[in-house]
């Protein structure tokens, strides 16, 4: 079993960070694995936790009352599901449901944004890689409503 | 002056063996000469143009097999006039055909690389030729990969031969859809997104395109980031096309004629266009 | 060079129609010159010419008893070489399928008469097009391989000319069967001829005519280098193609399509546009199927539809397209100019849009509105 500082210093969206503040994330870090069809996160809970996910691949949801859970994006290793964390009232946005076996690493919320509060150079650094997330899902999405094989495509 | 024998603008008559709903408007024709005549060969990417007794005349990429010219196969999306039209034809029924036209995936040239095909909806149409030929001469090429979008799970073309396509260990294929429901397992999500996770080799990759203008733009954009050189990746065109010959002038993009310098064209020679507006 | 008297003009014209050829040539009709068929001499414009500006075309008599005292009117030779209504094959329905009758439809043997030197080189834009590319259109080549050429360089250019910027006139330099010049000279009304192929030999063979004496040759000459000094338009031509794809974006043509009606008139009276539509047409039972290919326009939405929208939009990207098409982008797909200088596309312009005036001012890069040549519609056909 790898231990959890080696997983995050391996992670790709981790690259760059330097030891000591991997070793405080790792400080902050669980695993976690979920099976095909669990659901991770539901929409309106608290969001206390982000995902790194290490294998596998999720489903991001919206349920519709007629037609059941809409998929709108689906992500896999090694990117990033939660950033509810980040934004006030802290509540999951979507739903997460994992598609197949997958596994994760599981940082705390609330420490972490502790974290970024008491020092903000780590704290920007995190923030960078999730606005990259955020660039490319927004653009994904923009993307997506284009409806580009449609009846106009 | 080429002498050549018949009127280029004349279409041959060939008869619908087999006819294959692909989804909810879009079919798959299989075609014979009439008359029995040979087929001359095509190459992966090139067109014909059918036509619809007295209803008109469109261009359609050829969809099958490079190896086996005598069956010309063409996969149609009904969305207007002719197309719709075409799609009530039953096997029996006779169409007009002239090509084939244009230029093609640059196959043998990309002898060597990894082949990365990034396409959408019936843009999958012109490129399985081109898949056919790959795995045939499969030594010749390092990994290739295919990433396909569609609009929703039913939309997606060719199911079968993609699930059997996806079991074989020397080819990736991954399909996304922009949606679906809670009961669909794959990707859903935009096909460029699929570009980040495909393994290969940006330096050594020969990428071949084709999808609706839009998702080539932003395919574009995303290999550039990938790092693949632009004179490595092949897109195929679309606009309006009366002749195929170069006659009727409706093809134009910029300076090129679509029917005759393209439809696939090298993306490096063609940039400006493809970002600029009303071209 | 031989010398033909004016008198002796139907001599030639005989000889042509003894050939089996059937003339065209100018004709005075609703107030303008345009091409037709004619029987002799005497249906020509004699005495006639016209004036010519942006938006404007005057039909004058001038009285000076000259057959071609005129320069170009609207008409041009590609309503003959390439017909505005062709039906390109007809089919035969039945149960089973459809069948293609090829009918070889008679095509008239036509002589040109009066063929200017910007339409020789229009001619030869065409021949490029039609059946010097990857492949030939049958229909052009059947009309065309026949057509005998009688060119008559200008002497008088016209308000709107420029060929001699494009490097296409005045004078008939090649692709003709007989060329001949138009002289005045002391009270003298003659023709110099020269001959351009085998044809034209075997034609002249027949008339007899003398050598064409030093003093006439000099006089042909003169006329013709004269008019070249007297263009009414002019273009600088060195690197346009280049810089017209690089002014893609250039404000001026917002500038333009605001004056633009997007009609299509320029296109139509271009002797080198060549674009085309098909239509598809059946008889009520769907006994039979024809397909017909008809003139087209840039300037129309349909021309640039492909499921889901129109390509080019706006008046902006379709005025785009028709010039940097002419001036530029032809030089890529053919290797010469699309513009032959004739100035048609000025003239019957209905808001006078005046292509060197916009290439002008595309070339000073700068964002100056160009000061209006409008003129109304023309007057010209009373
Ligand atoms: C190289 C190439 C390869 C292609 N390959 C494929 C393929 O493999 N499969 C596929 O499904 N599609 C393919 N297409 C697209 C296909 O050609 C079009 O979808 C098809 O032409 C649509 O024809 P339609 O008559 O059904 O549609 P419409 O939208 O009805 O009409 C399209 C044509 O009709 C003309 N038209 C429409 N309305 C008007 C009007 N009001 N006035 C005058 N003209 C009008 C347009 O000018 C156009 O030529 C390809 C296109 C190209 C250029
Ligand atoms: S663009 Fe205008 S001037 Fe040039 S050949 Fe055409 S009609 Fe004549
Ligand atoms: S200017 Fe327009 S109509 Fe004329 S040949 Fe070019 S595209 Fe065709
Ligand atoms: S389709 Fe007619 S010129 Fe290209």
């Amino acid at each position: 079993m790898q231990n959890i500082d080696q997983i995050l210093a391996d992670h790709p969206f981790m690259k760059g960070l330097d030891a000591f503040h991997i070793a405080q994330l790792a400080e902050m870090a669980s695993t976690a694995t979920f099976s095909a069809s669990q659901y991770i996160f539901r929409s309106g809970d608290f969001a206390d936790r982000c995902y790194l996910l290490r294998q596998g691949h999720v489903a991001v949801e919206i349920f519709d009352a007629r037609r059941g859970p809409i998929i709108v994006e689906t992500i896999g290793e090694p990117n990033v599901i939660g950033w509810s964390w980040l934004v006030e009232p802290y509540n999951w946005c979507f739903d997460a449901r994992a598609v197949e076996l997958t596994r994760a690493v599981v940082l705390d919320a609330a420490q972490l944004r502790n974290a970024c509060e008491n020092d903000h150079r780590f704290g920007f650094e995190i923030l960078k890689r999730f606005t990259q997330v955020f660039a490319q899902r927004l653009h994904a999405a923009r993307f997506q409503l284009l409806d580009v094989y449609g009846a106009n495509g | 002056m080429i002498a050549v024998a018949t009127d280029p603008m004349v279409p041959q008559p060939f008869r619908i063996h087999k006819t294959k709903p692909e989804n909810a408007d879009t079919f798959t024709f299989e075609l014979a000469p009439v008359n029995g005549a040979k087929r001359s060969a095509f190459q992966p990417g090139q067109f014909n143009m059918l036509y619809v007794y007295g209803v008109g005349e469109v261009a359609i990429s050829i969809s099958g097999d490079p190896a086996n010219p005598n069956t010309l196969v063409h996969t149609t999306r009904a969305v207007g006039t002719v197309t719709k039209r075409m799609k009530k034809l039953k096997g029996g029924a006779v169409l007009g055909v002239r090509g084939p036209f244009g230029t093609y995936w640059p196959l043998k040239e990309a002898e060597g690389n990894d082949i990365l095909i990034v396409t959408g909806g019936i843009g999958l149409a012109p490129l399985r030729p081109a898949l056919y030929y790959v795995l045939a001469n499969r030594t010749q090429y390092g990994r290739v990969v295919l990433l396909y979008g569609a609009r929703t799970p039913g939309d997606i073309l060719y199911r079968r031969e993609l699930e059997s396509w996806r079991g074989k260990l020397d080819l990736e294929v991954h399909v996304t859809v922009d949606r679906a429901t809670g009961t669909w397992r794959g990707n859903v999500g935009v096909v460029t997104s699929l570009i980040n996770r495909a393994p290969f080799d940006p330096e050594n990759t020969v990428a071949l395109v084709c999808g609706p203008e839009v998702m080539m733009q932003f395919t574009m954009q995303e290999l550039e980031k990938k790092g693949v050189p632009a004179d490595h990746v092949f897109l195929s065109m679309e606009r309006n096309m009366k002749c195929a010959l170069g006659f009727c002038g409706h093809c134009q993009w910029g300076p090129k004629f679509v029917c005759r310098d393209g439809p696939v064209f090298r993306y490096d020679l063609v940039e400006d266009l493809l970002t600029r507006r009303g071209i | 060079m031989f010398v033909l008297r004016h008198a002796r003009l139907d001599d030639l014209l005989d000889a042509l129609k003894r050939r089996g050829f059937t003339l065209v040539g100018p004709v005075v009709r609703d107030g303008a010159i345009v091409y037709d068929v004619i029987a002799s001499s005497s249906d020509l414009p004699i005495g006639y010419t016209h004036q010519q500006d942006a938006g404007s075309y005057h039909l004058i008599e001038a009285h000076d008893g000259a057959f071609f005292g005129y320069t170009v009117g609207p008409h041009s030779w590609k309503q003959y070489l390439n017909p505005p209504r062709t039906r390109l094959w007809k089919a035969k329905g039945s149960a089973n399928g459809f069948e293609i009758v090829q009918e070889n439809a008679n095509v008239p043997r036509y002589a040109f008469i009066g063929v200017r030197a910007c339409e020789l080189n229009a001619i030869a834009i065409l021949d490029r097009v039609f059946l010097q590319g990857s492949a030939v259109d049958f229909e052009y080549r059947r009309r065309r391989e026949h057509a005998f050429i009688l060119a008559v360089d200008c002497t008088r250019p016209g308000g709107t000319c420029f060929c001699a910027s494009m490097n296409a006139g005045p004078q008939a330099r090649s692709g003709f069967d007989l060329a001949l010049t138009e002289v005045f000279d002391n009270g003298e009304h003659y023709f110099t001829v020269v001959c351009g192929s085998e044809r034209g030999d075997e034609v002249l063979g027949e008339l007899c005519l003398e050598e064409a004496s030093e003093p006439e040759r000099q006089a042909a000459k003169h006329s013709i280098e004269e008019a070249g000094r007297h263009m009414g338009r002019k273009m600088e031509t060195a690197g346009l193609a280049e810089l017209l794809a690089s002014r893609v974006e250039h404000p001026h043509w917002e500038v333009v399509a605001k004056r633009c009606l997007t009609c299509g008139n320029c296109t139509l009276v271009c002797p080198t546009c060549f674009c085309s539509n098909v239509e598809d047409v059946t008889d009520l039972a769907g006994a039979f199927a024809e397909r017909w290919r008809t003139w087209d326009s840039c300037f129309t939405l349909d021309y640039s539809y492909i499921h889901g929208g129109n390509v080019r939009k706006t008046a902006v990207s379709r005025y785009r397209q028709w010039l940097t098409h002419k001036l530029s982008s032809w030089h890529s797909q053919f290797e010469m100019s699309g513009c032959v200088g004739c100035g048609r596309c000025i003239t019957w312009c209905p808001v006078g849009i005046d292509l060197t005036e916009e290439v002008r001012v595309l070339r000073d890069g700068a964002t100056a509105v160009t000061i209006g040549t409008e003129k109304g519609v023309p007057d010209a056909k009373h």
